[in-house]
């Protein structure tokens, strides 16, 4: 899961991009793609010029929604664990309906990310609706991709309050996994018609059987409700269809009543600005309305709705229980953010509960490789940002790397899935430093709450972190982990929670050699290396997951790091009091062997407030090469002495040490 | 007579005949601002062909498939001949015949190097001509005819006493080889023999360092070179090491076994003068002390490197040479231009003082105010160095030493060099640069002086 953060081009890379924009870049790249070719073939509007999904006729048309009642309305998502066929499965729904043709091609349509095929993970959510023909009627199921991972809760749980039912995906082969139990949970708290499905049971190692077992135990689901497919193959596809039809009831939405739409997602498109998707919960939309958004309370006229078959089609008018897309001059992601309410301007509805603006919970440092790249890294993050508003972006600088900029991620995966973005779609050499978790602070006196403003302050730089004794408490941010696994290393993975400072809620077998653990965690204990470590003891068997648990107390203090007893400003950390020693003697190792050795003998210490906690020491070293030098070797022995003082000039001097910029980056690197 | 003495009485009567003793002094006066010493230089020779590679080599050599001697000469002695008329020095302080292995050149060659030399400019009779010699039979067999030719100097290629490092060096002689040529040579030159050593060779510790070096000290003349062994990219050795089938001893053990080898040879009366360099009863190699000093020397021959000022073509600073590198290519250049120069680079008077510090530092007594004061005549070391922090911490951690003297590197600064050096390199760039904006401002001074004065008309 994790890679390697110090990101360089790919010589190979860029003009692949160049040659296929469409699969390369994300959806909205796409798009605009299209939009170029439209502006040559206007009078084609109606065709999806980017793609050849299918000759149906009907797909031409534009659609009358006013066709489609309530009752004949299925509003579902697909969840599942990574890799357990989700987006196979969209792939055969859409096949089936016609949405698209049926080619070999067709893998993973609703996947358009270069990071989503190639980690098998949906990110950003897509839609479609679907036309099926049940019992001599035309029903409008409109599946509701959600992203494929907990980092983005917020988002799926976004998604499924605009469904009624989910099919939750279980692998045959692989059993229930961390973040099937994670899904399951969103789903079930919003009370949604949960029908589960076994895929792959064309898999020589299937065991559907276990599986349903499993779905039993854990879930509580009777397994006669299981459905057995292989999405790869198609088999039993189509019963899922019907089962949508009849176990998922359609949306409570009432055409009569005023406008209300949930947006469930929202992209930014650089000719038509941001279209948001939406969910009508009520009333109807059409071109030419007014409405407003709750959050920022700005109104807008609509200039183009319509569904999504995935593509874009414009229609007239949307209803109640209907799903689709809206552009209404929004300029900004921001301005249709995950959550958010839409209303007509002259009839003002309460706003949909459960909307919070997107939180970061994980940052990290990101800056050029040379500083000279900075204005194009600046552009590629804001291009990126456009399309991800839970993206913070704070400007930032650092003594040693130079200008960039402090991050704010959803999780752990939302800041690898930008980063590769970065480096995938904008070819940028980037360094990322190691992630670091928002701590809190309770202020103690009157007098510093009145200058903060507020009691409780949020710290996101060491540099900013206040001394113990203006403090009553620090406060970490936790999250409450599900770890699935063989029993076999279960002592093995018990020991690495508690070296992680996790407490075990609870832990149960889910069949006879699987066990799930609960384990609440300090969010810093596992941001880092957490996954990696489970994964390598576990040969890859464990699967782990998390949701937010808020914030509880924690002894923490700010360590510092000395070169002969000069404090070094950029690697101060904030650690937990009986992590520091370690954390202490492992960041002094990593300096003792990341800085060259030098004249002078050098004192590596780790610091809290006075008190030194580890120490490496580099020694002198007594003697250069010892090279003959005459009249044929002034000229090469000049250019390189040259070169030397040239890089001596970029080092960072601490005290009479000089640091290069890769030690810098070899300790603050994600690892 | 030998054929030195009758030269210089040639070149002596030439001399009188053209009345260059008058020229020389006018020339003085009208070049007072070129950089010192413009007027006599060294000549560095090279000889680029090998019998066989040493596996740690890198070095402008070439195992030629045949070799024809009288093109070489000839064209040796042409670039020489023109290279000495562009720059119009009078004197030749020295000459050294390098390589390669310029053993392997016959023995007219280097008289007729000598000779040309001679004829135009004062070549003395008791100056240094040195040659590097192979430690092989052959190479011994023609001490004598070299001799004959004008060497007074031979600088031998012992590297070491231990057949298995020669054989892992790839050295084309054995020990005893080594022992004969050096003690040939002492019989032939006493007092001017100087033995080349390795230290830091695969499979060598500081012990066994230290005792090889013990038994090799007796059989050597006055004059000791030292080099570590450095495994180069592109040699033999660096794949061998690479792979793990030959491993060199580690910076520490090399740093012992410098630290052994100057205690050894201090002891054995062995003076260090430079960094690499030993020598007892006054032995130095002053060919080798004018590129440390900062003086002109001419480089003749593929991928010799020169620094002198072109004064027959009106050049006023000196300039950094090189000549062709591939011996057949060199060839032809001679044949058709007179000589194979491929690169001229401006030494302006900050590259000047860069090598002048750079070089200097090499040596034991470094940089004097006097010798200083030769180049840089505005500004003095302690004006340029005095100040720095950086300097000052180097002295206070034992490593340089400036003073009323001048500037130059404690016992143990001397090991460090290279990284005193960029220092003081950056010390040397901001005194510059400090110098360039006081120029710039004097210069807008003077501008807007000047706007004063159109304005007032």
């Amino acid at each position: 899961m994790m890679h390697l953060s110090l990101f360089r081009s790919h010589g190979l890379f860029l003009p692949f991009i160049k040659r296929c924009p469409d699969i390369k870049i994300c959806r909205i790249k796409r798009r605009s793609q299209a939009c170029v070719t439209v502006i040559t073939h206007r009078w084609m509007k109606s065709i999806s010029p980017a793609r050849d999904f299918s000759s149906n006729a009907s797909e031409k048309e534009t659609f009358d929604m006013s066709e489609f009642p309530v009752e004949r309305i299925r509003n579902f998502s697909i969840i599942a664990h990574i890799d357990h066929g989700k987006s196979t499965l969209a792939d055969r729904l859409l096949e089936i309906t016609g949405a698209i043709a049926k080619t070999a091609s067709n893998k993973q349509v609703l996947d358009k990310l270069q990071v989503e095929r190639e980690r098998g993970i949906t990110v950003k959510a897509q839609t479609a609706s679907l036309f099926y023909q049940h019992d001599g009627q035309t029903y409008l199921l409109n599946l509701i991709d959600t992203p494929g991972h907990v980092d983005f809760s917020y988002e799926v749980s976004r998604s499924i309050s605009a469904c009624q039912g989910v099919l939750l995906i279980v692998d045959a082969n692989q059993g229930i996994q961390a973040q099937t139990v994670a899904n399951f949970y969103l789903a079930f708290e919003a009370q949604l018609t949960i029908i589960p499905v076994i895929n792959k049971i064309d898999l020589k190692n299937a065991d559907p059987e276990r599986v349903e077992k499993q779905i039993e135990k854990v879930f509580d689901i009777p397994r006669e409700e299981c459905i057995k497919i292989s999405a790869k193959l198609g088999t039993n596809v189509d019963q899922v269809l019907r089962e949508v039809v009849k176990r998922i009831p359609p949306p409570a939405a009432r055409v009569d009543d005023p406008f209300t739409a949930l947006v469930f997602d929202s992209t930014f498109d650089h000719y038509r600005g941001v279209v948001a998707n939406i969910a009508v919960f009520g009333g109807r939309v059409s071109r030419g309305d007014r409405i407003v958004s709750a959050h920022l309370g700005k109104s807008y006229e609509v200039n183009e709705l319509g569904v999504l078959r995935p593509d874009q089609h414009p229609t007239e008018t949307l209803y109640a229980g209907q799903v689709g897309y809206i552009i209404a001059g929004m300029k900004e992601v921001k301005e249709a953010q995950t959550g958010d309410t839409l209303y007509l301007q002259k009839q003002p509805v309460e706003a949909l509960p459960g909307f919070k603006p997107a939180k970061a919970m994980v940052f990290a440092g990101m800056y050029p490789m040379d500083q000279s790249d900075y204005t194009t890294l600046r552009s590629a993050v804001e291009r990126l940002t456009l399309n991800d508003s839970s993206v913070t972006v704070q400007r930032d600088s650092s003594l040693a790397l130079g200008a960039g900029w402090r991050l704010g991620f959803l999780g752990l995966l939302h800041m690898e899935v930008f980063n590769q973005r970065l480096e995938q779609e904008y070819n940028a050499s980037v360094i990322i430093t190691s992630p670091t978790v928002p701590y809190k602070a309770v202020l103690a006196s009157a007098k510093l709450i009145k200058e903060h403003g507020e009691e409780v302050i949020t710290i996101i730089n060491p540099a900013h972190f206040p001394e113990r004794s203006l403090v009553e408490k620090y406060l970490e941010p936790m999250v409450l982990g599900t770890i699935i696994a063989p029993d076999d290393f279960t002592g093995k993975i018990m020991s690495l929670c508690q070296t992680r400072r996790a407490v075990q809620k609870n832990m149960f077998y889910i069949d006879d050699h699987r066990v799930m653990m609960k384990y609440l965690f300090p969010l810093n204990e596992v941001v880092v290396d957490f996954y990696d470590q489970l994964k390598s003891m576990s040969s890859g068997y464990a699967s782990f997951d998390y949701e937010e648990a808020g914030y509880e107390s924690a002894e923490l203090i700010k360590m510092d790091f000395l070169l002969n007893g000069q404090p070094v400003e950029e690697l101060a950390i904030i650690v937990h009091k009986e992590k520091a020693y370690s954390a202490g003697k492992a960041i002094c190792e990593r300096l003792r062997d990341a800085i060259p050795r030098q004249m002078f003998e050098i004192a590596v210490q780790a610091a809290i407030g006075s008190k030194i906690i580890a120490r490496e020491t580099i020694k002198a070293y007594r003697k250069n090469v010892l090279a003959k030098c005459y009249g044929g070797d002034i000229t090469r022995k000049m250019k390189l002495l040259k070169k030397q003082a040239e890089g001596k000039k970029k080092m960072r001097r601490i005290g009479n040490i000089d640091v290069p910029k890769d030690a810098f980056i070899n300790i603050l690197k994600r690892t | 007579m030998s054929r030195r003495a009758f030269l210089r009485q040639h070149h002596a009567l030439q001399c009188l005949g053209t009345g260059l003793g008058c020229s020389v002094l006018l020339r003085s006066i009208a070049t007072h601002r070129l950089p010192p010493h413009s007027d006599e230089a060294s000549l560095y020779v090279h000889w680029p062909y090998c019998l066989k590679k040493c596996s740690y080599c890198n070095f402008n050599k070439y195992i030629p498939r045949s070799q024809n001697h009288a093109v070489m000469t000839e064209c040796l002695q042409k670039e020489t001949q023109t290279l000495l008329q562009l720059s119009q020095v009078s004197r030749i302080s020295s000459v050294f015949f390098g390589g390669g292995t310029p053993s392997l050149a016959q023995p007219s060659t280097i008289a007729a190097v000598l000779e040309t030399v001679s004829k135009n400019a004062h070549l003395s009779d008791d100056a240094e001509v040195t040659l590097e010699v192979n430690p092989t039979p052959a190479g011994k067999a023609s001490l004598k005819d070299f001799m004959l030719a004008g060497v007074n100097r031979f600088s031998i290629g012992v590297q070491s006493l231990n057949d298995d490092h020669l054989r892992t060096l790839g050295r084309d002689h054995n020990s005893q080889h080594a022992l004969r040529t050096v003690s040939e040579a002492r019989t032939l030159c006493p007092g001017r023999v100087s033995v080349d050593v390795m230290f830091a060779l695969p499979g060598q510790s500081a012990k066994s360092w230290e005792s090889e070096l013990e038994k090799l000290l007796p059989v050597c003349d006055d004059h000791v070179s030292l080099y570590q062994l450095n495994v180069e990219r592109g040699t033999l050795l660096f794949k061998q090491v690479e792979t793990g089938e030959l491993s060199v001893p580690g910076d520490d053990v090399t740093a012992d076994m410098y630290k052994s080898a100057r205690r050894v040879l201090e002891k054995a009366g062995f003076c260090q003068y430079e960094v690499s360099n030993f020598g007892k009863n006054n032995a130095v190699s002053e060919h080798n002390i004018g590129y440390w000093r900062g003086r002109q020397y001419i480089g003749v021959g593929p991928g010799a490197h020169g620094r002198f000022v072109p004064r027959a073509v009106g050049g006023a600073q000196r300039e950094a040479r090189t000549q062709t590198l591939g011996p057949d290519v060199w060839i032809q250049e001679v044949q058709r231009h007179g000589h194979g120069t491929r690169r001229r680079i401006q030494l302006d008077h900050r590259g000047l003082l860069e090598e002048v510090l750079v070089m200097g530092l090499r040596m034991n007594e470094g940089i004097t105010q006097q010798h200083w004061e030769l180049f840089s005549p505005e500004a003095d070391l302690q004006h340029i160095f005095g100040m720095s922090e950086n300097v000052q911490e180097l002295q206070a951690g034992g490593l340089l030493i400036l003073n009323d003297r001048g500037l130059r590197c404690s016992w143990e600064g001397l090991a460090l060099l290279d990284s005193i050096l960029p220092t003081m390199l950056l010390e040397l760039e901001t005194f510059f640069q400090s110098r360039v904006s006081v120029h710039q401002q004097q210069h807008r001074l003077s501008q807007r002086q000047m706007t004063v004065y159109i304005g007032e008309t």
